[in-house]
């Protein structure tokens, strides 16, 4: 019976890799960069230009490092800086290359109860939804984007801990808490691609951004193969070059969603 | 309610028009899920039938343990199959994490229990009609099981199917050891997650539907390709 099992189990791995004649490699992204449509843009072009074909494992930040250290994959794309830092000093990763930017909005009810719309600043807005103790859904999974929010909260000097019910943490992907917001009709920290990209908005709308703290940096960071001597580095190291080249700045640059720019290439090729 | 309609109609247009993405999708959702439905039985059954015929000092034991294990979490099947086949598990050189086998594993770990409980429940039923019988016609313990086997394959096709029901609607796990990867390891539940999450609810209600029509399609077939073998007992 083991036998039988292992064989079956041999035969379907020939098979599953007999299928695969191009290059592949896999690369963890984080929900924001998938849901944002970009991904169905580049790697395409990727396939085209490369002849590689780049696997996309669609997690939180947090879920991605994870996957990088523990060497199941061949490189990541995230953006939180902090993370990205001590993963680094783990020694896990080899460097770090910044690719390009987006940023974060704040969305919330058209009617605007928590009356964020004309505030100066990003911590103002959380400050005054905080005073109006009006509804707001966190992602709460340890993505990026919820360090980002965190981060925020205590700029404000607010503890996240101390909330009331009108704090819902999810612990879900960036759609599934842009879900949550809609049906609650509640304010929420999105980025702006994903907003755009999001089909069931319902009465909620983009209230507030601009504020230079908002900015979020992606970050290319190839898995280091002296811990995981199975990566692919060839294949990494091939698709980081072409990350950075002009070709990739003229795709980023020009993918719009109803007109709005929505990521700004800041990659430097050496 | 709107959606509802919306969700039907787009199913309707994908299956018609045999939309490539959906047909790639629901091939995979079937071969791995049918794939786990044949490795699962091949356990399942000979251990459901030794169970019933030989008697040994954990046997009540492991009736006790197949059924508690019935309701496994799948989601926690799955985070246990990742940690062994992850590159820094001790699998890990097997490179099988986020590929089709790795599903395939986890679906057979949580349809094994199933399938072996309700197999046993039927056989042990069947062994007590037949005990006596074979115990006068002195056969093998090997011959008994395989007696037990083919006379009450309709009830184990039964069990059979309430394996595939669970394996194929289940996201939990596949999501953790497949990894929902583009034409790699997407099947019909992932995706579906994966719409629901771009908050696209119409195209995740389609392939809902699609999933709730495999399910009823392969069932069917099941039982009409079942209904052609008389003879015997049955």
């Amino acid at each position: 019976m083991m036998m039988k099992k292992l064989m079956l189990g041999a035969a379907l791995a020939v098979m599953a890799t007999a299928a695969q004649a191009t290059d592949v490699m896999k690369m963890a992204v984080t929900t924001s960069f998938n849901n944002s449509g970009l991904a169905d843009v580049l790697l395409p072009e990727i396939k085209k230009d490369l002849d590689l074909e780049v696997q996309l494992l669609v997690v939180g930040t947090g879920q991605a490092i994870k996957l990088g250290e523990q060497g199941d994959v061949d490189a990541i794309l995230v953006h939180s800086r902090p993370a990205e830092e001590k993963y680094l000093a783990g020694g896990f990763g080899t460097h770090r290359t910044e690719i390009m930017y987006n940023d974060f909005v704040f969305i919330g009810p058209k009617e605007d109860p928590a009356g964020i719309k004309d505030d100066a600043s990003a911590v103002e807005a959380l400050k005054d939804i905080a005073g109006a103790e009006a509804a707001f859904v966190s992602r709460g999974d340890d993505s990026g984007t919820h360090k980002k929010e965190l981060s925020l909260w205590k700029a404000a000097d607010l503890d996240v801990a101390g909330f009331g019910r009108w704090y819902s943490a999810v612990g879900a992907g960036m759609g599934a808490a842009l879900n949550t917001a809609a049906g609650m009709n509640a304010y929420i920290l999105a980025d702006r691609a994903s907003w755009l990209n999001f089909g069931n908005k319902a009465d909620l709308a983009l209230l507030y951004a601009g504020d230079p703290v908002l900015f979020n940096q992606y970050a290319y960071l190839p898995v280091n193969p002296e811990l995981h001597p199975h990566v692919q580095t060839a294949l990494v190291d091939k698709l980081e070059k072409w990350l950075v080249s002009d070709r990739a700045k003229e795709l980023i640059n020009g993918y719009t969603i109803n007109g709005e720019t929505l990521f700004v290439f800041n990659a430097n090729a050496e | 309610m709107v959606d509802l309609w919306s969700g039907l109609s787009q199913a309707f247009w994908l299956m018609v028009t045999f939309d490539p993405e959906l047909v790639e999708i629901a091939l995979r959702s079937l071969r791995v899920t049918l794939s786990a439905l044949v490795v699962a039985s091949l356990i399942a059954f000979p251990l459901a039938a030794m169970l019933a015929v030989r008697r040994f000092r954990w046997r009540r034991t492991i009736i006790a343990l197949l059924n508690a294990l019935m309701g496994l979490p799948p989601v926690v099947v799955g985070l246990i199959v990742y940690v062994l086949l992850s590159r820094s598990g001790p699998l890990g050189v097997l490179g099988l994490l986020f590929t089709p086998t790795a599903m395939i594993i986890a679906q057979t770990i949580i349809i094994v229990p199933l399938i072996a409980s309700i197999a046993h429940q039927s056989l042990r039923e069947l062994w007590a009609e037949y005990h006596d019988l074979l115990i006068s016609m002195n056969v093998t313990e090997r011959q008994k099981i395989h007696t037990l086997i083919w006379d009450s394959r309709r009830a184990l096709l039964t069990a059979a199917l309430a394996g595939f029901g669970r394996a194929i609607g289940e996201v939990g796990a596949i999501m953790i050891v497949g990894g929902n990867i583009d034409h790699a390891t997407r099947v019909l539940t992932t995706a579906i997650a994966l719409e629901t999450g771009k908050g696209e609810f119409a195209l995740a209600l389609a392939l809902g539907f699609v999933l709730i029509g495999l399910a009823v399609a392969v069932n069917l077939g099941i039982h009409w390709l079942g209904r052609t073998e008389r003879g015997g007992r049955w």
